[in-house]
């Protein structure tokens, strides 16, 4: 899997990832939804991975929607 | 379907039946081709679980007018809804106010606090089961912390004024929890412009969904106040050994009903496309047909309100001369009538309309009963109605 270039962010639960898949689809952002690297962290599961690039809108659009937990680059 | 096996069932108080084809279907389709845990791996089975109950949420969010899915809880029934408020909002000292119409999944978890010194005010109601409200206002109290009312009876199918309750629940700062086994799907709710911090809900009655799945919508900022329930795995937050303090693993330890919320998704979404408003309408007209049918027929007694666009599509009622529970045979097994006889789990209710501890004969409707059916019960209670006129018991 090619992780240049890819940040993740970590949410509380996987329904928190859920309601950001929504708005990323409705936002046409890429994404992808990957298990937690465990080096990063154990919670819920799954994260949302993007192109670093987009980091700035992928936050923009879940600003008041949903609450992320932190950012990493992969 | 129940048509060919030649019953009518007039039983979906108690549960729906028949359920839509698309509950099965989509209980089916998880079965055979997702059965995974959602919230707990990271594979696309159990992303496709997840996606499962995220829809449920999402679904129900829509319905009850909510604005944030992560606001609903999801349980394996009302009951355990409405314990999971009653237990985490109160303690010794505390003052709960609820009415004499009640089922019995908020009157005893309420006796059961009362047992550990939470004061618990029974607000009485009239023989047709409308709450008195000068009584009401006169309950509540300094340290009242919560109210809980149903949003609609089980026993007579009255509506309790909740939209009035709530703005006094507000203005008070009283936690205002909502009962909602007989509403949800039944009528149109807008949670999001009214003034309820809980309102537990059901998936088997009129949201047609398969027993085992239900859950609370909850205010936001209250789940803070609140102890949580059960503690347990929720695949979040798993270094911790502490349970999380977030909606909705908060309340949601363990693994769901999956395959029953898929189920439940398959009911939501044929709700959706139906439209509460015409199954709303359907059942109204039910209800009108038969009470007034009911009403003709000589010798028998019926309770609670009879303006079917102010109640929900059921009807308590008894016949001279014979007991409800032998009626019900009689209907069950000369007739192939389900219905439901007895206390119904809300002995206030009957204590309040006078028919305790006999109870009632309970006809409910649902969205597939059709006026054919309507006509034939009451063909059946005519018959023995006359069977029994000069009979003593």
């Amino acid at each position: 899997m090619k992780e240049e270039g890819y940040s993740v962010a970590i949410f509380e639960s996987v329904y928190h990832v859920l309601r950001c898949e929504k708005i990323m689809k409705e936002q046409k952002i890429e994404y992808k939804i990957i298990p937690v690297p465990r080096h990063i962290s154990s919670d819920c599961g799954v994260c949302l991975r993007f192109p670093t690039q987009y980091q700035e809108e992928v936050l923009a659009a879940i600003d008041d929607k949903v609450e992320v937990e932190s950012i990493h680059p992969l | 379907m129940q048509g060919e096996k030649g019953i009518i069932y007039f039983d979906n108080a108690a549960t729906s039946y028949p359920k839509p084809r698309s509950v099965f279907e989509a209980m089916e389709e998880h079965f055979f081709d997702i059965g995974a845990s959602p919230g707990r791996s990271g594979h696309r089975l159990a992303l496709a679980a997840s996606r499962i109950i995220m829809g449920v949420r999402e679904e129900l969010a829509a319905l009850l007018g909510v604005n944030d899915p992560l606001d609903i809880v999801l349980t394996k029934n009302v009951t355990e809804a409405l314990n999971i408020a009653a237990f985490g909002l109160l303690k010794a000292g505390d003052n709960v106010v609820t009415t004499a119409m009640e089922h019995n999944s908020v009157i005893r978890p309420l006796r059961e606090l009362e047992a550990k010194g939470v004061e618990v005010s029974v607000v009485p109601c009239s023989l047709l089961g409308k709450l008195d409200w000068e009584a009401f206002i006169g309950a509540l109290k300094p340290n009242t912390k919560a109210i809980f009312m149903q949003h609609i009876s089980n026993v007579t199918g009255g509506m309790m004024p909740i939209a009035e309750v709530g703005k006094i629940a507000q203005a008070k700062g009283i936690v205002f929890i909502v009962d909602g086994a007989q509403s949800a799907g039944a009528i149109p709710i807008d949670l999001q412009k009214s003034n309820v911090d809980i309102f537990a809900f059901t998936g088997h009655k009129s949201l047609l969904g398969p027993q085992g799945t239900g859950g609370f919508y909850i205010r936001k900022g209250l789940a803070s106040k609140m102890s949580h329930f059960a503690c347990g795995g929720t695949g979040s937050r798993s270094e911790y050994e502490v349970h999380p303090d977030f909606l909705p693993d908060k309340f949601e330890a363990g693994t769901p009903n999956t395959i029953g919320f898929a189920g439940l998704l398959g009911a939501l979404r044929f709700l959706a496309q139906e439209g509460i408003a015409n199954i709303r309408a359907h059942e109204e007209e039910l209800t009108r047909v038969f009470s007034a049918g009911l009403e003709g027929i000589e010798g028998v007694s019926i309770y609670g309100n009879l303006d079917a666009t102010s109640k929900a599509a059921l009807v308590s009622f008894n016949i001279d001369g014979v007991s409800p529970s032998e009626a019900a045979l009689i209907l069950d097994e000369e007739f192939g009538i389900m219905t439901r006889v007895g206390l119904h789990c809300a002995p206030l209710a009957h204590r309040s309309i006078g028919t305790f501890p006999i109870g009632t004969l309970r006809f409910s409707f649902g969205y597939f009963n059709t006026l054919a059916e309507i006509h034939q019960g009451l063909r059946a209670i005519a018959e023995i109605a006359d069977r029994f006129k000069r009979a003593t018991f």
